[in-house]
Protein backbone atom coordinates (compact mmCIF):
# COMPACT_ATOMS: atom_id res chain seq x y z
CA UNK A 1 0.00 0.00 0.00
CA UNK A 2 1.47 3.55 -0.80
CA UNK A 3 0.56 5.50 1.41
CA UNK A 4 0.87 8.93 -0.55
CA UNK A 5 -1.90 7.58 -3.22
CA UNK A 6 -3.86 6.63 -0.65
CA UNK A 7 -3.89 9.68 1.17
CA UNK A 8 -3.76 11.89 -2.04
CA UNK A 9 -7.52 10.01 -2.48
CA UNK A 10 -8.37 10.52 1.11
CA UNK A 11 -7.64 13.97 0.62
CA UNK A 12 -10.05 14.43 -2.51
CA UNK A 13 -13.20 12.47 -1.04
CA UNK A 14 -14.09 14.42 1.80
CA UNK A 15 -16.32 16.77 0.12
CA UNK A 16 -17.64 14.02 -1.53
CA UNK A 17 -18.60 12.06 1.71
CA UNK A 18 -19.98 15.07 3.41
CA UNK A 19 -22.58 15.55 0.49
CA UNK A 20 -23.35 11.81 0.66
CA UNK A 21 -24.14 12.86 4.44
CA UNK A 22 -26.61 15.19 3.65
CA UNK A 23 -28.12 13.04 0.40
CA UNK A 24 -28.17 9.73 2.18
CA UNK A 25 -29.72 11.39 4.93
CA UNK A 26 -32.80 12.76 2.98
CA UNK A 27 -32.71 8.48 2.03
CA UNK A 28 -32.87 7.08 5.50
CA UNK A 29 -35.71 9.69 5.60
CA UNK A 30 -37.42 8.51 2.56
CA UNK A 31 -36.76 4.65 2.82
CA UNK A 32 -38.31 4.32 5.94
CA UNK A 33 -41.08 6.65 5.66
CA UNK A 34 -42.27 3.81 3.19
CA UNK A 35 -42.20 0.90 5.60
CA UNK A 36 -38.38 -0.11 5.85
CA UNK A 37 -36.44 -0.32 8.81
CA UNK A 38 -33.42 1.76 10.06
CA UNK A 39 -31.18 -1.24 9.48
CA UNK A 40 -32.42 -2.56 6.18
CA UNK A 41 -32.21 0.78 4.85
CA UNK A 42 -28.59 1.37 6.00
CA UNK A 43 -27.78 -2.52 4.49
CA UNK A 44 -29.25 -1.11 1.11
CA UNK A 45 -26.98 1.72 0.96
CA UNK A 46 -24.07 -0.11 1.64
CA UNK A 47 -24.39 -2.89 -0.86
CA UNK A 48 -26.08 -0.71 -3.65
CA UNK A 49 -24.17 2.57 -2.92
CA UNK A 50 -26.46 4.23 -5.97
CA UNK A 51 -28.44 7.30 -4.74
CA UNK A 52 -30.98 6.98 -8.01
CA UNK A 53 -30.82 3.54 -7.91
CA UNK A 54 -31.80 3.18 -4.46
CA UNK A 55 -34.49 5.72 -4.78
CA UNK A 56 -36.25 3.96 -7.56
CA UNK A 57 -35.58 0.39 -6.14
CA UNK A 58 -37.53 1.53 -2.23
CA UNK A 59 -40.30 2.65 -4.35
CA UNK A 60 -40.58 -0.88 -5.56
CA UNK A 61 -40.42 -2.65 -2.52
CA UNK A 62 -42.74 -0.56 -1.01
CA UNK A 63 -45.56 -1.24 -3.86
CA UNK A 64 -44.08 -4.92 -3.70
CA UNK A 65 -43.59 -4.85 -6.99
CA UNK A 66 -41.79 -7.83 -9.07
CA UNK A 67 -37.96 -9.12 -8.62
CA UNK A 68 -38.22 -8.32 -12.79
CA UNK A 69 -39.64 -5.11 -12.35
CA UNK A 70 -36.75 -4.08 -9.71
CA UNK A 71 -34.13 -5.54 -11.66
CA UNK A 72 -35.17 -3.96 -14.96
CA UNK A 73 -35.84 -0.03 -13.38
CA UNK A 74 -32.40 -0.66 -11.04
CA UNK A 75 -30.85 -2.15 -14.63
CA UNK A 76 -31.92 0.45 -16.57
CA UNK A 77 -30.95 3.01 -14.28
CA UNK A 78 -27.30 2.06 -13.55
CA UNK A 79 -26.43 1.52 -17.25
CA UNK A 80 -24.53 4.31 -17.43
CA UNK A 81 -21.73 3.10 -14.92
CA UNK A 82 -20.83 1.00 -17.92
CA UNK A 83 -19.50 3.74 -19.66
CA UNK A 84 -18.36 5.25 -16.80
CA UNK A 85 -16.57 2.10 -15.89
CA UNK A 86 -15.35 1.97 -19.55
CA UNK A 87 -14.03 5.25 -19.45
CA UNK A 88 -12.03 3.93 -16.04
CA UNK A 89 -10.59 1.38 -17.68
CA UNK A 90 -8.86 3.98 -19.88
CA UNK A 91 -7.47 5.51 -17.06
CA UNK A 92 -6.61 2.53 -14.34
CA UNK A 93 -3.31 1.48 -13.42
CA UNK A 94 -2.25 -2.50 -13.99
CA UNK A 95 -3.92 -4.65 -11.13
CA UNK A 96 -4.98 -7.81 -10.31
CA UNK A 97 -8.54 -9.41 -10.49
CA UNK A 98 -9.66 -8.72 -6.93
CA UNK A 99 -8.62 -5.02 -6.61
CA UNK A 100 -11.07 -4.63 -9.67
CA UNK A 101 -13.59 -6.72 -8.14
CA UNK A 102 -13.52 -4.18 -5.10
CA UNK A 103 -13.13 -0.72 -6.96
CA UNK A 104 -16.28 -1.63 -9.39
CA UNK A 105 -18.12 -1.60 -5.99
CA UNK A 106 -17.97 1.71 -5.79
CA UNK A 107 -17.72 3.23 -9.57
CA UNK A 108 -20.53 6.06 -8.12
CA UNK A 109 -21.04 8.91 -10.40
CA UNK A 110 -19.13 11.51 -7.56
CA UNK A 111 -16.43 8.86 -6.76
CA UNK A 112 -15.77 7.84 -10.48
CA UNK A 113 -16.04 11.69 -11.57
CA UNK A 114 -13.27 12.27 -8.73
CA UNK A 115 -11.35 9.65 -10.51
CA UNK A 116 -11.74 10.84 -14.14
CA UNK A 117 -10.28 14.16 -13.09
CA UNK A 118 -7.48 12.99 -11.77
CA UNK A 119 -3.81 14.22 -13.65
CA UNK A 120 -2.43 10.48 -13.58
CA UNK A 121 -3.26 7.15 -13.82
CA UNK A 122 -6.03 5.91 -10.91
CA UNK A 123 -3.93 3.18 -8.92
CA UNK A 124 -5.46 0.98 -6.52
CA UNK A 125 -4.46 2.80 -3.54
CA UNK A 126 -5.76 5.67 -4.89
CA UNK A 127 -9.05 4.69 -5.57
CA UNK A 128 -9.55 2.55 -2.12
CA UNK A 129 -8.54 6.27 -0.69
CA UNK A 130 -11.02 7.75 -2.83
CA UNK A 131 -13.89 5.24 -1.27
CA UNK A 132 -13.86 4.64 2.13
CA UNK A 133 -14.73 7.81 3.28
CA UNK A 134 -18.04 8.11 0.76
CA UNK A 135 -18.80 4.86 1.67
CA UNK A 136 -18.42 5.46 5.09
CA UNK A 137 -20.82 8.98 5.04
CA UNK A 138 -23.06 7.43 2.32
CA UNK A 139 -23.60 4.29 4.72
CA UNK A 140 -23.64 6.27 8.23
CA UNK A 141 -25.85 9.26 7.07
CA UNK A 142 -28.72 6.52 5.45
CA UNK A 143 -28.81 5.26 9.20
CA UNK A 144 -28.62 8.91 11.14
CA UNK A 145 -31.61 9.54 8.48
CA UNK A 146 -33.25 7.02 8.64
CA UNK A 147 -33.34 7.07 12.65
CA UNK A 148 -33.64 10.55 13.39
CA UNK A 149 -35.69 11.47 10.20
CA UNK A 150 -38.56 11.15 11.71
CA UNK A 151 -37.90 14.02 14.46
CA UNK A 152 -37.64 16.35 11.84
CA UNK A 153 -40.25 19.35 10.63
CA UNK A 154 -42.01 17.68 7.36
CA UNK A 155 -40.64 21.26 5.67
CA UNK A 156 -36.96 20.43 6.59
CA UNK A 157 -37.60 17.15 5.03
CA UNK A 158 -39.26 18.25 1.62
CA UNK A 159 -36.19 20.59 1.13
CA UNK A 160 -33.40 17.96 1.33
CA UNK A 161 -34.65 16.23 -1.11
CA UNK A 162 -32.85 18.69 -3.52
CA UNK A 163 -29.47 17.70 -1.80
CA UNK A 164 -28.79 15.12 -4.46
CA UNK A 165 -29.23 17.24 -7.21
CA UNK A 166 -27.21 20.23 -5.87
CA UNK A 167 -24.22 17.88 -5.55
CA UNK A 168 -24.61 17.07 -9.08
CA UNK A 169 -24.71 20.63 -10.06
CA UNK A 170 -21.29 21.06 -7.75
CA UNK A 171 -19.53 18.48 -10.00
CA UNK A 172 -20.39 19.77 -13.16
CA UNK A 173 -20.03 23.73 -13.12
CA UNK A 174 -16.68 23.86 -12.31
CA UNK A 175 -15.30 22.19 -15.24
CA UNK A 176 -18.16 23.52 -17.00
CA UNK A 177 -16.62 26.89 -16.46
CA UNK A 178 -13.51 26.04 -17.57
CA UNK A 179 -14.17 23.92 -20.60
CA UNK A 180 -16.35 25.12 -23.39
CA UNK A 181 -16.71 21.49 -25.12
CA UNK A 182 -17.83 20.49 -21.60
CA UNK A 183 -20.42 23.68 -21.18
CA UNK A 184 -21.48 23.05 -24.83
CA UNK A 185 -22.20 19.18 -23.67
CA UNK A 186 -24.11 20.42 -20.91
CA UNK A 187 -25.96 22.65 -22.10
CA UNK A 188 -27.01 20.42 -25.22
CA UNK A 189 -27.88 17.68 -22.88
CA UNK A 190 -29.87 19.79 -20.84
CA UNK A 191 -31.66 21.01 -23.84
CA UNK A 192 -32.17 17.46 -25.28
CA UNK A 193 -33.62 16.53 -21.75
CA UNK A 194 -36.31 18.99 -21.58
CA UNK A 195 -37.15 18.31 -24.80
CA UNK A 196 -37.30 14.69 -24.17
CA UNK A 197 -39.06 14.88 -21.01
CA UNK A 198 -42.02 16.88 -22.39
CA UNK A 199 -42.80 16.57 -25.66
CA UNK A 200 -45.25 14.97 -26.83
CA UNK A 201 -44.61 11.17 -28.11
CA UNK A 202 -41.23 11.06 -26.57
CA UNK A 203 -42.42 11.83 -23.15
CA UNK A 204 -43.68 8.30 -22.46
CA UNK A 205 -39.96 7.51 -22.02
CA UNK A 206 -39.14 6.80 -18.70
CA UNK A 207 -35.86 8.93 -16.80
CA UNK A 208 -33.63 5.89 -17.04
CA UNK A 209 -34.14 5.42 -20.26
CA UNK A 210 -33.68 9.40 -21.36
CA UNK A 211 -30.49 8.92 -19.46
CA UNK A 212 -29.14 6.07 -21.74
CA UNK A 213 -30.40 7.41 -24.69
CA UNK A 214 -28.50 11.21 -23.82
CA UNK A 215 -25.83 9.56 -22.42
CA UNK A 216 -24.62 7.69 -25.69
CA UNK A 217 -26.47 10.08 -27.93
CA UNK A 218 -24.56 13.50 -27.07
CA UNK A 219 -21.30 12.09 -26.57
CA UNK A 220 -20.96 10.28 -29.70
CA UNK A 221 -22.60 13.45 -31.75
CA UNK A 222 -19.73 15.69 -30.21
CA UNK A 223 -16.93 13.15 -30.32
CA UNK A 224 -18.31 12.86 -33.84
CA UNK A 225 -17.82 16.43 -34.21
CA UNK A 226 -14.83 16.59 -32.53
CA UNK A 227 -12.48 14.02 -34.49
CA UNK A 228 -13.96 14.69 -37.70
CA UNK A 229 -11.68 17.34 -38.97
CA UNK A 230 -8.64 15.06 -37.66
CA UNK A 231 -7.82 17.80 -35.05
CA UNK A 232 -7.44 16.96 -31.46
CA UNK A 233 -10.44 16.64 -29.22
CA UNK A 234 -10.57 19.98 -27.41
CA UNK B 1 -43.11 -6.53 3.48
CA UNK B 2 -41.69 -10.16 4.47
CA UNK B 3 -38.43 -10.46 5.10
CA UNK B 4 -37.41 -13.19 2.56
CA UNK B 5 -39.26 -10.63 -0.09
CA UNK B 6 -36.88 -7.96 2.00
CA UNK B 7 -34.06 -9.67 1.46
CA UNK B 8 -34.12 -10.69 -2.24
CA UNK B 9 -34.71 -7.59 -3.21
CA UNK B 10 -31.85 -6.02 -1.44
CA UNK B 11 -29.66 -8.96 -3.11
CA UNK B 12 -31.29 -8.09 -6.49
CA UNK B 13 -30.60 -4.82 -6.19
CA UNK B 14 -26.85 -5.08 -5.16
CA UNK B 15 -26.64 -7.71 -8.28
CA UNK B 16 -27.80 -5.20 -10.95
CA UNK B 17 -25.94 -2.13 -9.36
CA UNK B 18 -22.43 -4.32 -8.62
CA UNK B 19 -22.65 -5.71 -12.73
CA UNK B 20 -22.62 -2.78 -14.81
CA UNK B 21 -19.76 -1.53 -12.28
CA UNK B 22 -17.25 -3.98 -12.50
CA UNK B 23 -18.15 -5.95 -16.00
CA UNK B 24 -16.62 -3.78 -18.07
CA UNK B 25 -13.44 -3.33 -15.39
CA UNK B 26 -12.96 -7.21 -15.73
CA UNK B 27 -13.47 -7.54 -19.31
CA UNK B 28 -11.89 -4.38 -20.81
CA UNK B 29 -8.05 -4.61 -20.89
CA UNK B 30 -6.52 -2.29 -23.43
CA UNK B 31 -5.78 1.17 -23.64
CA UNK B 32 -8.60 2.02 -26.50
CA UNK B 33 -6.67 4.41 -28.92
CA UNK B 34 -9.62 5.75 -31.01
CA UNK B 35 -9.83 9.57 -30.52
CA UNK B 36 -13.94 9.24 -31.12
CA UNK B 37 -13.94 6.65 -28.35
CA UNK B 38 -11.65 9.18 -25.81
CA UNK B 39 -13.56 11.85 -27.05
CA UNK B 40 -16.79 9.94 -26.54
CA UNK B 41 -15.52 8.91 -22.74
CA UNK B 42 -14.71 12.08 -21.42
CA UNK B 43 -18.01 13.96 -22.26
CA UNK B 44 -19.83 10.69 -20.59
CA UNK B 45 -19.96 11.94 -16.84
CA UNK B 46 -21.49 15.20 -17.93
CA UNK B 47 -23.80 14.34 -19.89
CA UNK B 48 -24.99 11.70 -17.80
CA UNK B 49 -25.09 13.95 -14.45
CA UNK B 50 -26.92 16.72 -16.21
CA UNK B 51 -29.46 14.43 -17.75
CA UNK B 52 -30.42 13.17 -14.24
CA UNK B 53 -30.59 16.56 -12.81
CA UNK B 54 -32.85 18.41 -15.70
CA UNK B 55 -35.90 18.22 -15.64
CA UNK B 56 -35.53 15.95 -12.19
CA UNK B 57 -34.38 18.49 -9.71
CA UNK B 58 -37.52 20.73 -10.53
CA UNK B 59 -40.04 18.20 -8.98
CA UNK B 60 -37.27 17.03 -6.06
CA UNK B 61 -39.16 19.11 -3.35
CA UNK B 62 -42.71 20.32 -3.01
CA UNK B 63 -42.77 23.32 -5.02
CA UNK B 64 -41.35 23.69 -8.28
CA UNK B 65 -40.59 27.16 -7.35
CA UNK B 66 -38.76 26.14 -4.20
CA UNK B 67 -36.78 23.94 -6.45
CA UNK B 68 -35.94 26.40 -8.75
CA UNK B 69 -34.38 28.87 -5.96
CA UNK B 70 -32.68 25.83 -4.67
CA UNK B 71 -31.33 25.36 -8.65
CA UNK B 72 -30.46 28.60 -8.89
CA UNK B 73 -28.63 28.96 -5.39
CA UNK B 74 -27.08 25.88 -6.10
CA UNK B 75 -25.91 27.04 -10.04
CA UNK B 76 -24.02 30.26 -8.00
CA UNK B 77 -22.45 28.53 -5.66
CA UNK B 78 -20.99 25.74 -8.15
CA UNK B 79 -20.11 28.50 -10.15
CA UNK B 80 -17.81 30.09 -7.51
CA UNK B 81 -16.14 26.32 -6.48
CA UNK B 82 -17.93 25.68 -3.50
CA UNK B 83 -17.58 22.56 -1.76
CA UNK B 84 -20.09 19.76 -2.45
CA UNK B 85 -21.53 20.18 1.07
CA UNK B 86 -21.86 23.71 0.93
CA UNK B 87 -23.94 23.61 -2.39
CA UNK B 88 -26.33 21.04 -1.00
CA UNK B 89 -26.96 22.25 2.01
CA UNK B 90 -27.20 26.25 0.63
CA UNK B 91 -29.66 24.46 -1.85
CA UNK B 92 -31.81 22.94 0.35
CA UNK B 93 -32.11 26.21 2.24
CA UNK B 94 -33.25 28.30 -0.29
CA UNK B 95 -36.13 25.51 -1.00
CA UNK B 96 -36.82 25.90 2.74
CA UNK B 97 -36.57 29.57 3.25
CA UNK B 98 -38.91 29.64 -0.37
CA UNK B 99 -41.30 27.12 0.50
CA UNK B 100 -41.95 28.79 4.13
CA UNK B 101 -42.52 32.23 2.44
CA UNK B 102 -44.84 30.96 -0.34
CA UNK B 103 -47.27 29.21 2.59
CA UNK B 104 -47.14 32.69 3.95
CA UNK B 105 -48.77 34.55 1.17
Amino acid sequence: MRGEEFREGLVTSVPIALGYLAVSFAFGIHATATGLSPIMSTIISLTSLSSSGQFAGVGIMAAAGSYVELALAVLTINLRYILMSLSLTQKLAPMPLWHKLIIGYAVTDEIYAAAIGRDKDVTRDYYVGLMLLPVLGWTMGTLLGASLGALLPQDVVNALGIALYCMFIALVVPPARKDRSILRAVLLTAALSLALAYLPGVRALSAGWRVILLALAVPAGLAWRDTRAGGTAV
Amino acid sequence: MNNTYLWTAVAVMFVFTYLPRVLPLLLVGKRIKSPFLLAFFRYVPYVVLTSLTIPAIFYSTRTVWGAAAGFVTALWLAARNKPMIQVALAGALAVLVTESLLQLI
